[in-house]
């Protein structure tokens, strides 16, 4: 059985300009020790999709799914009671600004130690020694001391590892990471992603990481789902992904990335702009900015075929010849 | 997200006329309170009433009917018809608060566009050059906030001797802080942005940065702040008027009927009543309204 | 060829409160001797995290602040040297563009306007001119005349920041500073604006100052680079060999820590440990050396002045043994 099944998954939010799809149709499907990128410009969903899972929209969305699935659990239906005793112990989520996800109020002792009582109901001793054990695990040095400081003397960094170290606090069997080193420098970014792929491999758990860095998922992922305008739009491997991309949106994004194009004199961009409420194409949302596009893009709408070269959202994927595969 | 979601909406689609996407924008956030609707409605009815008092009053305001003294509220009697009954000379009641309400208007209205231009000049100021010139404004400021606004008030118009105009001075200048201080705070706020650095760049003087750059990304508080110090106003003129040290008789300013029909209470108690719930809609009403306004034109409680 | 914007020894020094009511103020080296020389038509990168003092020679260079110590040339001419009396003249010349669209347009001015503002200050244009020029300058930058009218909100950020470029350029100034221009940008809308601005900088003979973060577009982009940390230059030449073959180690751990989608271009990650110090209280000697892997005694001393080693300059005690590494 798999931890996470998710079978059309639908967002749409209340606007002044009218309804609009922020995402549209995700299906997904996660095991125990998967590590997934979900990979998307601003604006493609890969955000509130998985905020629509921990049920942390506001009252303006509208969620909708056939499945959604939490180790056989319908988190559709169960009550908000039992929603919360899943979220934030079973399931757990990290964002992208350290800095305001902790209260600037309490001590972080104090902030690590409500998620234990609440869910783990342990004594204030037992506490204390877990926070330390915790701080020692996502690499806080002198953790004793830390426990005693304030959000406002702590580094980003520093931010973020206090940020993890809440968010595995009870053992998550998946934890949610939300563009979590794009805040921070770049020295730091590269210790907070490996010091998230160490813990998976460590506790055993499913992690989903949300980025737009396409760097970070080639060097971190393991299967990666390429998002566009709310829809998911190819899921593969992630050498597969990055060597033959199917869908044109993939391929196109890839050859912008700045260190693909050294040789050339101009970067190669995407024309347009990503569709927006008023202006959803009546075919693949993709049609007027892919330049593979035919009359069937135009007309209907491409389902999400599943082959054994992944799985892609388009009519006339791209073919590779000479690949060995 | 919050952000994406709506911008996400290419520039082509949109209306080209900017002002009428804003007012929509507003309006749907507006209209979401239903009591902020229904307080502009109301105040949009007080404003039709002191502009059409002339038609609408159905006595003289100052005509004395000598045979109907202390009236009380009557329906459709031979003699003596006055809905809100008389005072002690024989007035009627009615087109007393009727014509009031234009007192009432006038006194708020002079307050909050006093307390705007003064306020946002110093405010700006203060917030432009900041070091001595910030601290002797913001010092001014607090001494006129320590003391207690009414008693400010009382002691100014003593000074300038009471009338309806010195009593709205005397309002304006105790208000005047909070406009100072929201000017001053929202502008160092605003100042650091980086369109300001821009515009420096590109060679902009002192007057160009503090009035036609940043002060018009100032203006959604202190209207939020003009609209509730409107009805504050309001309620302190009565207060004055009532003391004896506003409108002076037989000016029938809200608080100035109170205040010589107070003797009647028990015997003619609608003669106080009346004007007393007169003021307590009108400044219902606006705060109501101002709380709506709030809503709508403050950006961090937008949601969507 | 001429040289467009010259520093020389630039030093900017804050003085901030310390700690507690009666502490004595504390300085902040924000930059702390900086040289550089940048021709007509040539790019100069300045890289580094947060707190290393790019963002305030960015505000020497256009001459919203006046250096401490050092000079600034602008076209060889000293906007400090009359007690400022050029600097209106020479600020047409220095222009600069930021990194967040969003906060760098004014709110409740029309796109009109904003490009205008410039050339209502500086110039005596007739209104019909001014319009023809703002024009003329929205359609280099890829949008169109009817877009005059509208206010920033109705824009993307890929849109707000070519409107930016627009406002920079209506002067015809000789350099353009970008501050982090693309880093809040989708990687698509990222190509389109850095092709825009390669593409004005030939156009205009530009000599362009891009600040960055981002080392995969540095290095398509730059002909020069500024290595800094914590208000100092660490290492600075021409981008090629430093990306080649970086010698100061933190240049190294900087590009082994930003991820690369290429495996070619993956270098072996340094892993760097321990946070950014704080500028205010940097380490004595070199204020790299509690994070670097090649530290030994004398770095925690002296601070290592810049050196012309394997052409390019460096500022390191142990840079042949980092070199070879």
């Amino acid at each position: 059985m798999s931890l996470l099944e998710i079978r059309n998954l639908s967002v749409e939010f209340q606007t002044v300009g009218g309804i609009f799809r922020a995402v549209d149709g995700v299906d997904l499907s996660l095991k125990e020790t998967d590590l997934l990128s979900i990979v998307g410009e601003s604006g493609s969903g890969k955000s509130v999709s998985m905020l629509a899972l921990m049920g942390l929209l506001p009252w303006t969305a509208n969620v909708t799914a056939d499945k959604l699935e939490f180790e056989g659990r319908d988190l559709l239906t169960i009550s908000s009671r039992e929603r919360r005793k899943i979220i934030g112990k079973d399931i757990s989520m990290i964002f992208q600004e350290p800095m305001s996800s902790l209260n600037p109020c309490f001590t972080v002792g104090f902030q690590i130690g409500e998620t234990l009582q609440h869910h783990l109901g342990l004594d204030r001793k037992a506490r204390k020694k877990r926070c330390i054990e915790l701080l020692d695990l996502v690499g806080i040095p002198a953790p004793e001391e830390r426990l005693k400081a304030y959000p406002h003397q702590l580094s980003g960094g520093m931010s973020q590892r206090i940020m993890i170290a809440m968010a595995i606090a009870c053992n998550p069997k998946l934890l949610i990471a939300d563009e979590p080193s794009t805040a921070l420098d770049v020295t730091i970014q590269a210790q907070i992603i490996d010091l998230l792929v160490d813990l998976q491999n460590e506790k055993g758990m499913a992690l989903v990481l949300i980025t737009h860095d396409m760097g970070v998922v080639a060097e971190t992922a393991k299967q990666v789902v390429v998002m566009y305008a709310g829809q998911q739009v190819e899921q593969q491997e992630v050498d597969a992904l990055f060597a033959t991309p199917r869908h044109p949106y993939t391929h196109a994004l890839l050859n912008a990335l700045p260190e693909r194009s050294l040789h050339l004199d101009r970067l190669p961009t995407i024309e347009g702009v990503v569709p927006g409420a008023g202006d959803r194409p009546p075919g693949c949302l993709f049609s007027p900015r892919c330049e593979f596009t035919q009359d069937d893009c135009n007309q209907s709408v491409p389902s999400l075929q599943q082959t054994d070269i992944g799985a892609f959202r388009c009519f006339h994927p791209i073919e590779y010849t000479g690949h060995g595969e | 997200m919050s952000n994406g979601t709506v911008d996400a909406v290419p520039a082509e689609t949109r209306r080209p006329s900017a002002l009428r996407q804003n007012l929509k924008e507003f309006w749907f956030y507006f209209s979401e309170s239903k009591t902020a609707v229904i307080g502009l409605a109301f105040l949009v009815g007080i404003i039709l009433m002191a502009l059409t008092a002339d038609f609408i009053a159905p006595h003289d305001p100052a005509e004395q009917y000598r045979e109907c003294l202390e009236q009380p509220p009557t329906w459709g009697a031979d003699k003596c018809n006055f809905i809100l009954g008389t005072d002690y000379v024989g007035r009627d009641m009615l087109s007393r608060i009727i014509y009031g309400t234009r007192l009432s208007l006038v006194a708020g209205g002079m307050v909050v566009v006093l307390c705007l231009s003064i306020g946002i000049v110093f405010g700006v100021v203060a917030g432009y050059f900041r070091g001595w010139v910030d601290i002797a404004i913001m010092r001014i400021m607090d001494t006129i906030l320590s003391v207690p606004g009414l008693l400010m008030a009382l002691v100014l118009v003593a000074i300038l001797g009471p009338g309806l105009l010195n009593a709205m001075i005397a309002i304006s200048i105790t208000y005047l802080p909070h406009f100072v201080r929201l000017t001053r705070s929202s502008y160092i706020t605003e100042s650091s942005k980086e369109y300001v650095i821009a515009s420096k760049v590109s060679g902009a003087g002192m007057f160009r940065i503090m009035f036609i750059t940043i002060l018009p990304n100032c203006m959604a508080p202190l209207i939020v702040q003009a609209t509730l110090s409107f009805s504050t106003a309001i309620l302190d003129t009565a207060a004055l008027g009532f003391l004896g040290m506003g409108a002076q008789p037989p000016a029938p300013e809200w608080g100035t009927l109170i205040a010589e029909n107070r003797d009647l209470m028990l015997s003619a108690p609608w003669t106080v009543t009346f004007p007393g719930l007169a003021i307590l809609l009108a400044v219902l009403a606006i705060n109501l309204m101002g709380d709506g306004l709030r809503d709508a034109l403050d950006p961090k409680m937008k949601r969507s | 060829m001429s040289v467009a914007i010259e520093g020389r020894d630039l030093k900017r020094y804050y003085e901030v409160k310390g700690e507690g009511f009666f502490a004595k103020p504390a300085t902040l080296k924000a930059v702390d001797g900086a040289s550089f020389a940048l021709e007509s038509g040539e790019t100069l990168a300045i890289v580094g995290e947060s707190g290393c003092g790019k963002s305030t020679l960015a505000r020497l260079a256009t001459m919203i602040e006046k250096p401490t110590a050092g000079n600034i040339f602008i076209s060889g001419d000293d906007p400090h040297a009359h007690g400022g009396a050029d600097i209106p003249r020479l600020r047409q010349d220095v222009q600069i563009i930021f990194q967040n669209p969003y906060g760098s347009l004014n709110p409740r001015k029309k796109v009109g306007t904003i490009l205008e503002e410039p050339v209502v200050i500086n110039r005596k244009v007739s209104a019909a001119e001014r319009r023809q020029l703002a024009e003329t300058m929205l359609s280099k930058v890829g949008l169109r005349p009817e877009h005059y009218d509208r206010y920033p909100h109705m824009f993307s950020g890929g849109q707000r920041q070519r409107i930016a470029i627009a406002r920079a350029l209506m002067l015809k100034p000789k350099v353009l500073i970008a501050d982090e221009p693309v880093s809040a940008l989708d990687i698509s809308i990222q190509a389109q604006v850095l092709n825009i601005l390669m593409d004005l900088q030939e156009e205009m003979d530009l000599a362009l100052v891009f600040i960055s973060h981002d080392l995969s577009v540095v290095r398509r982009i730059a002909d020069q680079i500024m290595v800094m940390y914590l208000g100092k230059v660490v290492e600075q030449g021409d981008a090629k060999p430093i990306f080649e073959n970086p010698c100061h180690p933190y240049t190294q751990a900087l590009l082994g820590a930003t991820p690369a989608v290429d495996p070619k271009l993956r270098r072996e990650r340094v892993k760097l440990t321990g946070e950014l110090p704080s500028p205010l209280n940097p380490p004595a000697g070199c204020a790299f050396h509690n994070r670097c892997r090649f530290a030994q005694a004398e770095c925690s001393v002296t601070a290592p002045d810049l050196q012309m080693k394997f052409g390019r300059q460096v500022a390191c005690h142990f840079v042949e043994l980092a070199a070879q590494a």
